[in-house]
């Protein structure tokens, strides 16, 4: 009996911590025109967010191309079909391998900033500091770096598939000795600008909302502990990853269903 | 790190992005390639549009001029009216025709017009009349396997016949 109860109670718990975290994000997505008045503040997040996120994208989407087109082209090359290695590259980084690497990325390297940070404002209790001094935190902590999270990600994820396009184009056309003209002209063929590129930024947008939400939620309900915020930061992790993962697919069957 | 610094710094990264994203839709993608040039529309009706879907290539000598934008079924004629948008500077007799034909042995299927020899040329909106379909794969094994068996039929009663007799 006991068994059945604490699973009820867990059952609840889920559905209370979940029904929290929605209203959270309303309040989030309600303090953001008022955030938008504050500009500096969001500049600055974004600074904080994007430029300093730049150095892993870049060296991660150079690496990912250079691997892309290695592996590629020793499957290709049976076929005889390395003359489309630029499309096959092109259409993995553009459409799945940009958007997910860089918010898988962007999870750990800003998404645990985001909540180590928050989760020592309110250890420190600056949070409630702020809230005796009828400063309302969501408008000017967490909702600046909502937005600098939401603009981020895609510029970083458009910049990881474009850096990897290019790390390809070293690898395939400069050492294994791909033609260039095919290696571009079959990939500006085939690549359609809405369907792939534009809905690989669709993904991002919505990988940035899911990753920063998160993060800031975390670091918002943390235990006011080292240990707590430590939890924290691994939570972040964890259920950005998986929100990400999980939400791609329900993306990818959504746009990509041969229609 | 001063508030100028940081400004300079979010807009850079910002216009790095904006230009990842031209890269990516000019260089890498068909942006550049068919140009938003106005275009005119025109028709066309076939029995069979196989393979073809709204946005494949209209090609002429093999040379893209345009692109299918909508493919209906018209439902007193049973046919397929496929709708393109051709560029304006190319300009076909009013009575080319249009194939539909396939890009290698099994690639995508694009529409491929054929000028004819008419003077004046087709306007916005006209319709094209000599049309070909596209080739099914399972007729023309059909075809095939149908006229060998006639083939072989003739012979076999041939055979079959003297068997009999005999």
């Amino acid at each position: 009996m006991n068994l059945v109860t604490s699973l009820g109670e867990r059952t609840l718990d889920v559905l209370r911590s979940l029904g929290h975290a929605t209203f959270f994000f309303a309040d989030l997505l309600r303090a953001t025109p008022a955030a938008m008045r504050r500009f500096s503040l969001v500049v600055r997040q974004i600074h904080a967010i994007g430029n300093l996120s730049l150095v892993i994208i870049l060296a991660s989407g150079m690496a990912v191309g250079f691997v892309l087109a290695l592996q590629m082209y020793y499957a290709l090359v049976t076929y005889g079909a390395t003359e489309s290695l630029g499309l096959i590259v092109n259409l993995s980084l553009v459409r799945e391998l940009g958007p997910v690497v860089a918010a898988l990325l962007f999870a750990g390297r800003a998404g645990t900033s985001l909540t180590a940070e928050i989760g020592l404002m309110k250890a420190g209790e600056q949070i409630a500091a702020m809230e005796m001094m009828a400063v309302d935190t969501k408008s000017r902590v967490l909702a600046p770096r909502f937005i600098g999270g939401v603009v981020s990600m895609p510029l970083l994820a458009i910049l990881f598939s474009a850096v990897g396009i290019l790390g390809a184009y070293v690898v395939a056309v400069l050492l294994i000795g791909v033609d260039a003209g095919n290696f571009w002209s079959i990939m500006q063929a085939r690549v359609d600008v809405w369907r792939d590129v534009g809905n690989g930024v669709v993904k991002s947008i919505v990988f940035g909302v899911i990753c920063t939400a998160v993060a800031l939620y975390q670091g918002y309900e943390t235990q006011a502990t080292p240990e707590g915020v430590a939890y924290a930061t691994t939570r972040t992790v964890v259920i950005s990853s998986l929100a990400v993962l999980g939400m791609d697919f329900v993306l990818t069957a959504l746009m990509f269903s041969t229609a | 790190m001063t508030k100028k610094g940081i400004e300079t710094l979010v807009g850079l990264f910002v216009l790095l992005g904006l230009a990842g994203l031209v890269f990516l839709s000019l260089k890498a993608a068909n942006l550049g390639t068919f140009g938003n040039r106005d275009g005119y529309t025109v028709s066309a009706r076939f029995d069979n549009i196989g393979g073809l879907k709204s946005r494949s290539p209209v090609r002429s000598a093999g040379v893209t001029v345009g692109r299918v934008t909508s493919i209906v079924l018209d439902s007193k004629t049973y046919q397929g009216v496929v709708t393109m948008e051709l560029d304006r500077s190319v300009l076909f007799p009013r009575d080319s025709s249009a194939k539909i034909l396939t890009s290698g042995l099994l690639g995508d299927q694009y529409v491929g017009i054929e000028p004819g020899a008419d003077e004046k040329n087709l306007a916005a909106g006209a319709v094209i009349t000599q049309t070909q379909s596209a080739v099914v794969l399972e007729n023309l094994i059909g075809q095939f396997l149908f006229s060998k068996a006639a083939e072989g039929g003739s012979n076999g009663a041939g055979a079959a016949a003297q068997g009999v007799k005999k």
